[in-house]
């Protein structure tokens, strides 16, 4: 018999020890999540769909799915709007200073999630910096409240997903043929034109996989939500956890977190597919 | 050719630059404030700090239960970047190269991690430790911290993978190398460098899980994030500036290490 030689030819059998670790400790546990939200009580007799009957006809569980989904798109926003001209200083840099940058995006990407967080408590508090220039200018006589607000909490959670964004999108910065815009420039069209119509869409995918990871985090960021959002402003996550560590109730916790996966799934669905579009438009 | 300035380039120009400095500014200040409140000398996380000591360092070397919370933390991370590598590298030879649909379905399955949320599983992993009876204990956080930390290892190393040239491994196998050698000589120092980044990414990542590890820990395994997202949303100890401090030293340290020896920032884009 012939013997491949034209490629590593390993066997997906290797992938087996992963495969069953993954069915065990991954797939079964995420099975037993739906069972327990298919129980009506919390002693988990009786069968039903009653917990999510529970949560889709309370107004205020859908306000904070609402609330979560909507905060996620802001902060995504706020990352695109920021990262990608910072991926696009970094393509036009030299290479010492790009050594610089790599480390400015990486780092926050690698400290602790608590000490991010931790930093914004510091900036965003009663006496916290913004604070306190804003009384030291005169503007305002008593300090404004920034940690358990909105606003405070997308910046907050835009700051710690910013690398996810920039990242991707380095990547398809690069991988433009420069002669493109030269091309571009020579037949006439003026800069923005360029960008708007060259660089933006060549670098469409990109965007979105920076989207689909920035969005997906910064739903599910657990700790900067309950840190910077506080008890008042309740998201998915904490929910869960409120209902675990709280109620005890585990059947709509389980529950919560079935609907939030769903959701979580949904969004990706929709992203991968913005992604092949995309590529359609690259090589279009 | 001759470059022509205009309206369009500076404005264009201008506007993308701004709002990379103001994204920089951003990405850097946090980090340098956390640094800065760690030295105060006050008793209070005020910024600016009213004198600069070391006072809450030289604290942390006797609070010792911040010190058994790292010592833990630290202990989960190492050996779940170990069963990830054993396991991550493993099923990485047997994807990267397959063209079977099997291949991706898995790849796909082994990639969720990263994207579902950590605390809806988390509370699965919990749903399913206590309905087989097994009590939570620091097996059981590796378990979970696994499953979440593997896409690390698989991501680089697959990476690093689908870059071997073929012919390479050609040439080995002709020259009479069997598979094994070839794999310890030739593909092991190739990829090696994807396999230590991911390790990396997946230790870092481990050490900092608080979602996973919320659910699966008990009185005797506290863990060190938890323990400072405790003490912050109750009192904001200046200690756990100085924690934050130490942590993003020992990040930044080992980050230029591993920079160096395993090109870390090209295995994360």
């Amino acid at each position: 018999m012939k013997r491949v030689i034209y490629d590593i030819g390993y066997d997906l059998k290797l992938a087996l020890p992963l495969a069953g670790f993954f069915l065990v400790f991954f797939i079964t546990p995420l099975l037993m999540l739906i069972f327990v939200s298919l129980h009506t009580d919390i002693e988990m007799k009786q069968f039903g769909l009653d917990q999510f009957r529970k949560f889709l006809s309370d107004p205020y569980s859908l306000s904070v799915l609402g609330q979560t989904l909507l905060i996620g798109a802001e902060t995504t926003a706020l990352c695109l709007l920021l990262g990608f001209p910072l991926a696009w200083l970094f393509i036009r840099s030299p290479s010492w200073l790009r050594g610089v940058l790599i480390l400015i995006i990486l780092l926050p990407l690698l400290t602790s999630v608590v000490v991010r967080t931790f930093a914004w408590i510091v900036i965003l508090g009663r006496l916290g910096i913004v604070n306190s220039a804003l009384m030291t200018l005169g503007l305002i006589d008593t300090p404004l409240r920034l940690l358990y607000s909105e606003g405070g909490l997308v910046i907050a959670l835009a700051q710690v997903h910013l690398p996810l964004m920039v990242l991707p999108i380095i990547a398809a910065l690069s991988r433009i043929d420069p002669n493109l815009a030269d091309a571009s420039a020579a037949l006439g069209a003026g800069a923005w034109r360029t960008f708007l119509r060259i660089t933006v869409p060549l670098t469409l995918a990109g965007i979105i996989a920076g989207c689909l990871l920035t969005y997906c985090m910064s739903l599910t960021a657990f700790i900067t939500q309950t840190l910077i959002g506080g008890g008042q402003m309740m998201l998915m996550p904490g929910y869960i956890y409120q209902q675990v560590a709280a109620a005890q109730n585990w059947p709509f916790a389980a529950a919560i977190s079935v609907i939030f996966l769903v959701t979580v799934l949904a969004a990706v669905t929709v992203f991968n597919l913005l992604g092949r579009l995309a590529q359609g438009v690259e090589h279009g | 050719m001759r470059r022509r300035v205009d309206l369009g380039t500076v404005s264009l120009n201008l506007t993308l630059g701004v709002l990379a400095l103001l994204c920089l500014a951003l990405l850097i200040l946090p980090t340098a404030v956390v640094i800065l409140v760690s030295f105060t000398s006050g008793f209070s996380l005020r910024f600016p700090p009213p004198g600069y000591s070391l006072r809450w360092y030289v604290g942390l070397l006797d609070a010792w239960q911040l010190q058994l919370a790292a010592l833990n933390s630290f202990k989960v991370a190492t050996w779940t970047t170990f069963l990830s590598v054993l396991l991550g590298v493993a099923a990485a030879l047997g994807i990267a190269r397959s063209r079977l649909l099997a291949a991706n379905l898995l790849d796909s399955l082994f990639m969720s991690p990263l994207i579902l949320p950590g605390l809806a599983f988390g509370l699965s992993a919990l749903i399913f430790f206590s309905m087989i009876g097994w009590q939570v204990s620091v097996l059981t956080l590796v378990i979970g911290h696994t499953i979440v930390c593997v896409p690390f290892v698989m991501r680089t190393t697959i990476a690093t993978l689908v870059q071997l040239d073929p012919v390479l491994l050609e040439s080995s196998a002709s020259l009479g190398a069997s598979r094994w050698y070839t794999f310890r000589r030739v593909i092991l120092p190739l990829i090696g460098s994807g396999i230590l980044a991911g390790a990396f990414l997946a230790f870092m990542s481990s050490f900092d899980n608080i979602p996973v590890s919320l659910f699966l820990r008990n009185a005797s395994t506290e863990m060190l994030p938890i323990r400072m997202w405790q003490d912050l949303e109750s009192l904001l100890d200046v200690r756990i500036a100085a924690v934050s401090g130490v942590l993003v030293f020992t990040t930044l340290v080992l980050m230029i290490i591993m920079e160096r020896i395993a090109g870390l920032s090209k295995r994360m884009q």
